[in-house]
């Protein structure tokens, strides 16, 4: 009879658990295909967590952001056609961070082909290098204020200025995220493993957010250049 | 009939009282904790609106609780502020997605808990944060900011000398609303991944409950609007206490004081606020779309009539919805030619929520209607949303806007259109889903009378207001009886404040009928309202981890009731095929 109780006349028990936690990662993103609108044919419902929600997660998250820092572009050109505007001359450091930073995107992408390459050295020694140009980059951008100070332009100076302490401290502040993420990763071993993620989901996720965060310092740079 | 379940060793709750009921990462407990938050929130929403009527009708009146005995202009534009961000916030937005949606969207698809669970817990807590600030507000050196839930620059943007609130109540509100973007957005993030990727085996987007299309589309606003207040937020705190000039524009005297900003655009800030603004709108109410589809379909023994057009609509009216913030914006100056587009799509909308409208009474046109609490307050919620939504589409006119648009006849729309109708949305998942929720029901009669004293009391309350605004009636102001024109419209005024007080008197039927039917309420089966979603296939209130560890897996869609040839009158997701073939 087609009943409310479940619950109360199960007779199959499935003795194994499935999914993520019978150690393979199951494939990740792709068995994610299929959710347009289908039946997902032939999965059991375990009740966990797949691989690819923290994929699926990641990349809403970094849609959020999106909107986040594309209000501030808008703003800033908004605010920008107002005569009280004063040209900022961009501090020259920025173009090596900005080298700096895309740099790292290459040395992350060479740590995660090691990592599936099953070279663990080599994933652990690029992606180390990945965290040091991280670095290098946010003490770039530090140099970068100092230098600004330096001539007296402050936050409050001209709303050129405000624009771009606002772009790149809610930039640097985004990265230091990205940054931790890559330590706390760098901090686990194979032996140590995380509680509900795969390692190879770890560091897609972690990688998804850098290449965005490089890509997204790229384009705030272009707006204020063009926009100065 | 066991192979559409299987079992899985049982996730046991927390034994301890503060990881089991207050750093709980359980999504039924967040989403009581949720819902408890709005419940707080509204009895204050709705004391501040009283406390407005009152002073309306008689503005010379001696209050005890206020400082120097008669009620300010600040005072009462305190209490506009105050009433409109703990309304649209903390309930409108608090209840609907954040309780129920927390609550019911895992169950609904066939999940153990939401994707991100402390991510989730975390959501909840710096919302809590959030209202903690809304609610100091009230209380640091100079009170409430004056600025109107839209905070509107330059007046937002001053600091105290623009009005007692405006110094630490202002700030106090700016913190609390980038506290409430962070939480939701995180609320978001969790809401979406959860329905992409943890729906039971069969649970294919278009056999999810319409509940779930409510919660998804909005989370899917969320994600998108809330950021953009916390990017107008941050400009704001900056513009306030760091000297910049983002919206504050040169040469603003406030008595007899230059401000000492140059170039802001206030204009801005209205674009960024109403970009979020208007989503926000359909953040409240499309989670109550959901609801009135799925409670209609119940409580008819009806499928839901046109649930693809259902679904689309919803998806529509959230797409059109980040089109048109505009038109909260006719009177500020604007081309004539984006006047006209936000118009045209401002009026498009009106399609999507027709397809809704007639869906609805298509879904209830020849069923067997019962009228329970629950199905009494769903079609409130049509009937409001339909009264409502009509005078949109005359402010949508920017002609006719620049006419009415500081006039209580905006005020009257959005109160019937979002306000109150989202609140029936609430009331009917309330009194339908209690029984799941705390394994009692609550009281027929009293839910009944609840309903008749609110449905006909918002009437009493909101449809004499559009009167008053085509008359002349300006909004905000805290005393019309010294306005030359205004005094003749006193006594619909006093028929509003006299209903407004029998209006809220009656919310404590609900509140007695809750907080009684939750200690004596007769014992709620698994499936009282012999429903077909996945929510009542599992005990009531659920386990821990929601099926007991025998996940379900579905094989139809949401609302097959009366099914032909069916033994009884509905057929729950999870019956597979070959047991209603045995069942004839």
């Amino acid at each position: 009879m087609p009943g409310s109780t479940v619950t109360e006349d199960v007779a199959l028990i499935r003795a194994g658990k499935g999914g993520a936690s019978s150690g393979g990662n199951g494939g990740g993103r792709g068995d994610g295909g299929g959710d347009g609108g289908g039946e997902r044919g032939g999965g059991r419902n375990s009740g966990e967590v797949p691989q690819r929600t923290y994929v699926t997660g990641i990349t809403v998250a970094l849609g959020g952001i999106f909107m986040f820092f594309i209000s501030l572009v808008s703003a800033f050109i908004v605010r920008k056609a107002n005569a009280d505007w004063a040209v900022l001359a961009m501090p020259r450091i920025l173009w090596l961070n900005t080298a700096i930073l895309v740099a790292s995107s290459f040395t992350l992408a060479r740590s995660r082909k090691q990592l599936r390459a099953g070279d663990d050295a080599g994933f652990r020694h690029w992606w180390n290098v990945t965290a040091i140009l991280g670095i290098l980059f946010l003490a770039g951008q530090v140099i970068a204020w100092r230098q600004l100070v330096a001539q007296g332009l402050f936050l409050a100076t001209n709303p050129s200025s405000s624009f771009f302490y606002v772009f790149t401290v809610a930039h640097a502040l985004h990265l230091l995220g990205g940054l931790l993420a890559l330590i706390w990763i760098a901090l686990r071993s194979p032996a140590r493993p995380f509680k509900r993620l795969t390692r190879a989901t770890a560091t897609e996720v972690a990688a998804m957010y850098w290449h965005f965060m490089d890509g997204l310092w790229v384009f705030l740079f272009v707006v204020l250049l063009l926009g100065r | 009939m066991s192979s559409h379940a299987h079992a899985h060793p049982v996730v046991h709750a927390p034994t301890g009282f503060i990881s089991k009921y207050i750093f709980s990462v359980d999504h039924k407990v967040i989403g009581i904790q949720y819902f408890l938050l709005a419940l707080t929130s509204v009895v204050i929403g709705i004391i501040l609106s009283l406390l407005m009527r009152f002073h309306l009708v008689w503005p010379g009146a001696h209050l005890p609780f206020v400082n120097g005995g008669i009620m300010t202009p600040e005072q009462y534009a305190a209490l506009v502020t105050m009433h409109g961000t703990i309304m649209v916030f903390f309930v409108l937005t608090t209840a609907p997605q954040g309780g129920f949606g927390n609550y019911f969207l895992p169950i609904q698809i066939g999940a153990a808990d939401m994707a991100f669970p402390r991510l989730n817990m975390l959501s909840f807590w710096v919302t809590f944060l959030a209202f903690v600030c809304i609610v100091a507000a009230f209380f640091v050196p100079g009170g409430a900011p004056i600025s109107g839930w839209t905070g509107y620059t330059p007046l937002s943007g001053l600091g105290d000398v623009t009005g007692p609130g405006e110094g630490w109540g202002q700030t106090m509100w700016i913190l609390s609303i980038s506290l409430f973007c962070l939480a939701s957005l995180l609320g978001a993030l969790n809401f979406i991944a959860t329905t992409i990727d943890l729906r039971a085996p069969g649970m294919s987007l278009f056999r999810m409950p319409l509940t779930c299309w409510g919660w998804f589309v909005t989370a899917i606003l969320g994600l998108l609007a809330f950021g953009v207040l916390l990017a107008g937020g941050i400009l704001l705190l900056l513009d306030r206490s760091a000297g910049t000039s983002f919206f504050i524009p040169a040469g603003v005297v406030v008595s007899d004081q230059v401000q000492n900003h140059s170039g802001g655009s206030p204009l801005l800030w209205q674009h960024l606020f109403w970009f979020f603004g208007h989503p926000e709108v359909y953040i409240a109410i499309l989670p109550g779309m959901g609801v009135a589809s799925h409670v209609l379909s119940t409580f008819s023994r009806k499928p839901v009539f046109g649930y693809r057009a259902m679904a689309y609509a919803i998806c529509g009216i959230g797409f059109l919805g980040f089109m048109v913030w505009g038109h909260h914006m006719f009177l500020s100056g604007m081309s004539p030619y984006s006047g006209f587009a936000f118009s045209v799509m401002t009026m498009a909308i009106g399609v999507p929520s027709a397809i809704k409208t007639f869906n609805w009474l298509g879904t209830l046109w020849g069923g067997k209607i019962q009228f329970k609490s629950p199905m009494l307050f769903a079609i409130g919620f049509v009937s409001l949303f339909v009264s409502g939504g009509l005078s949109g589409l005359f402010l949508a006119q920017p002609a006719v806007d620049n006419l009415l648009h500081a006039t209580y006849y905006v005020v009257a729309h959005f109160h019937l259109v979002m306000g109150v109708a989202a609140i029936f949305g609430i009331f009917a998942a309330t009194y339908f889903w209690f029984p799941k929720m705390f394994g009692r029901m609550m009281n027929e009669p009293l839910g009944k009378l609840h309903f008749w004293f609110t449905f006909v009391g918002a009437y009493c309350i909101f449809m004499p207001m559009h009167f008053l605004g085509i008359a002349g009636g300006i909004r905000r102001y805290a005393d019309s009886t010294g306005v030359q024109y205004l005094p003749p419209l006193q006594p619909l005024h006093y028929f509003m404040t006299i209903a407004a007080f029998i209006t809220g008197a009656a919310q404590l039927l609900f509140i007695i009928n809750f907080f009684w039917s939750l200690k004596r309420g007769p014992r709620a089966s698994i499936n009282p309202w012999n429903a077909t979603t996945l929510e009542w296939i599992t005990a009531s209130p659920p386990p821990h981890d929601n099926f007991g560890g025998n996940y379900p897996s579905v094989y139809r869609g949401p609302y097959e009731y009366s099914v032909p040839g069916a033994s009884e009158d509905f057929t729950p997701q999870n019956v597979p095929p070959a047991e209603v073939a045995r069942a004839k």
